[in-house]
């Protein structure tokens, strides 16, 4: 489960400034504003990775079947399933599915530090490197799912509130992004999602994403 | 056998062909030598073929990559190119089958070659599928085939897979139907040859055909039964193809409109390379006595109202994409977003080439011009080829969330698969313009003592 808070992104003032200075911001009407971007162009940071939907529209078109619904309620993709029909990227609303076009590792043309051993060394080694004609997307970093559910079956317990985070929560430095367990509702995460700033991205397409936002809320009147 | 025909109905047969001539003229191409416009066209597809194989060789060998697509538009010229061929074989299957069961006589003398068409199309349909997988050589996990993987098996819920099964069925349909209709005049043919080779060539052909009142009496069963099969497929494999579509969730794509408007985009298209191939195949086989001007027309009037029928899809998908007062709606292929925006000459493409040109079709005139008809043909399998390639490029370029609008634009691949499948085309067509009787001939001659211009002529 994801949560995140469009508001602590860091975003630039200059164009807030700017929209000052030319007249087109300064109304205070919010809810103009926000009824027609256009008028009164402001930049949030919105990072978009896959929603894990939990009515997936990638899962019901792919013909094999490589892209289904993992027990944790993430949208799992089996890689070595996989034929590269790309049907499932065109079919998400949130276009965050991402084609292997070429083979990107021993291969002279692209330089992503997987030509030679040193290399290769920086890859995650826990993550298989995928080939050439397979779709990815966002795992939600499974194998740190895996390895943490793991560890607490071998330990006989249960897996505790913050035990693990998804690659991105522990790299944000304004905690922006949390992850954690919905059914848990001690859960910071699962609190977050019953706020009133909570909402869903696309919610009407009927996707029922596990990613949920965080509203910006924005003081018009000091920024 | 002749049923009597009011000798105020234009002939289907013109000059005082006997029995004996229609034989020569069907049997002329197959008995004769290519002169050398064949040879030049046939060079020429070949070479176009030759292009196609090099491209598609390099796309599997590199990745698909080499084509112009991205990570929003991952689709382009592959799927139109296949929505566009499978489109087209539909109109071979709608003369052979629909006709036969509506007992148009007009139909025998284009069928043979209509269904030739269909069966050459759908390969180069089937072609697209395969191709544009990423990993090709696995491309046999779409086929339920039990295996050793474990558990694994195929997605029945996907419209992909619906796919295969739809074009699978229609290519062996189709195929076995048209081989069905070709054992008589395989049969006539296989009589005539002089060359030891070639009489045992269509020996084999013909199957054994004797010519029997038996063999006829089941001829004419199989054909029945296999026209009531093949009917619904006409109806059925462009409905599963605008599932892929139909069923997504992308603005654009996500329309109940889109069977019954691709069935008919599909038959309006396919009768307009129908008359492509025939227009030119008539002066260069010297067919002019079986493919007339009734013949021409007779489609024409087909694809004015297939026309009409897509124009009116269009319409509503115009207006109930505004009425609907969503803004998605407003960048979909048919709005005022694609007719404004960066894909408008695509636009405006579809609309004069499938909405505005054909309606000259209304003047008889026209309409019984072979050149008019020539040139109405090619505008119309450009505009639909255009409509395949809206639908696909425009709505995935402009989906629900606007930092994922982009553009698309095709490589020197995309072109050459494209350009390869059109040259792969011609090359079966052309092999089979000098191998196969072209026209039904034993379907013919049952009609020439009444649609035959002599014969009517002698009635008054």
């Amino acid at each position: 489960m994801h949560w995140l808070r469009i508001d602590r992104y860091y975003s630039s003032d200059m164009t807030i400034v700017k929209g000052k200075e030319d007249g087109s911001f300064g109304s205070g009407d919010f809810f103009d504003a926000m009824s027609h971007p256009s008028d009164a162009p402001e930049v949030s940071f919105q990072p978009v990775m896959c929603q894990h939907c939990n009515h997936a529209p990638c899962e019901t078109v792919c013909p094999v079947a490589a892209t289904s619904h993992g027990q944790q309620g993430q949208n799992q993709m089996a890689y070595n399933r996989c034929v590269g029909t790309r049907y499932c990227a065109n079919n998400c609303p949130y276009k965050v599915r991402r084609f292997n076009w070429f083979k990107y590792f021993d291969n002279d043309q692209f330089d992503y530090n997987m030509n030679n051993g040193i290399g290769k060394m920086v890859l995650n080694p826990d993550v298989t490197v995928r080939s050439r004609g397979v779709m990815e997307k966002c795992s939600m970093c499974i194998q740190m799912t895996q390895a943490t559910i793991l560890t607490a079956k071998k330990e006989g317990r249960a897996v505790a509130e913050g035990e693990f985070k998804t690659a991105c929560a522990n790299a944000c430095p304004t905690g922006a992004i949390v992850f954690g367990d919905i059914n848990n509702k001690e859960s910071l995460v699962a609190q977050k999602a019953e706020d009133d700033r909570s909402f869903k991205l696309l919610d009407f397409v009927g996707t029922k994403p596990n990613v949920f936002y965080q509203l910006k809320v924005k003081n018009k009147q000091e920024a | 056998m002749a049923h009597y025909e009011a000798p105020i109905r234009e002939p289907l047969i013109l000059g005082d062909k006997t029995y004996h001539d229609i034989s020569n003229d069907i049997a002329a191409p197959v008995e004769g030598k290519a002169n050398k416009w064949w040879w030049g066209v046939f060079t020429l597809a070949l070479i176009c073929f030759l292009w196609g194989v090099g491209a598609i060789i390099y796309t599997i060998g590199t990745g698909i990559g080499v084509w112009g697509l991205n990570n929003k538009i991952n689709w382009a010229w592959d799927i139109t190119n296949f929505v566009w061929w499978v489109g087209i074989g539909h109109a071979g299957t709608l003369i052979s089958a629909v006709l036969l069961l509506f007992r148009q006589k007009w139909r025998m003398g284009i069928n043979r070659s209509a269904e030739a068409m269909t069966i050459f199309a759908v390969v180069q349909a089937g072609l697209f599928p395969l191709i544009h997988m990423g990993r090709v050589w696995n491309g046999y996990w779409v086929m339920p085939i039990p295996n050793q993987f474990g558990s694994l098996w195929t997605n029945f819920n996907s419209p992909l897979l619906w796919d295969v099964f739809a074009i699978s069925t229609y290519l062996s349909v189709s195929l076995v139907f048209w081989y069905t209709g070709l054992l008589p005049d395989f049969a006539m043919i296989r009589d005539r040859a002089t060359k030891p080779f070639q009489k045992k060539i269509y020996s084999l052909l013909s199957f054994g055909w004797t010519g029997r009142a038996k063999d006829w009496q089941r001829f004419e069963e199989v054909s029945l039964v296999l026209a009531g099969l093949a009917t619904p497929l006409v109806l059925s494999v462009h409905t599963i193809v605008s599932f892929d579509f139909a069923t997504s969730v992308i603005p654009g794509w996500h329309s109940t409109v889109y069977p019954p408007y691709f069935v008919a985009g599909a038959v309006f298209s396919g009768f307009a390379m129908v008359q492509t191939l025939l227009i030119v195949m008539r002066k260069v086989s010297n067919l002019e006595a079986y493919i007339t001007r009734l013949h021409i027309e007779n489609m024409n009037k087909v694809i004015l109202v297939t026309g009409g029928i897509v124009m009116v899809a269009y319409l509503s998908e115009f207006f109930i994409g505004w009425y609907s007062g969503s803004l998605y709606e407003d960048f979909t292929y048919l709005s005022i977003g694609a007719a404004t925006g960066p894909y408008w000459w695509a636009f405006w493409a579809l609309i004069l080439c499938n909405g505005v040109f054909p309606q000259l079709l209304w003047f008889k005139k026209l309409r019984t011009n072979f050149t008019v008809s020539f040139i109405m043909s090619i505008i119309i399998n450009i505009g639909m080829w255009f409509e395949r390639f809206d639908i696909i490029v425009i709505n995935l370029s402009r989906g629900h969330l606007p930092s994922s609008w982009t553009q698309f634009e095709p490589t020197f691949v995309d072109v050459g698969i494209f350009i390869g499948t059109i040259g792969f085309f011609f090359v079966l067509f052309l092999l089979y313009a000098r191998t196969f009787p072209v026209v039904a001939q034993a379907e013919v001659k049952s009609i020439l003592k009444s649609s035959g211009e002599y014969y009517k002529k002698e009635h008054h």
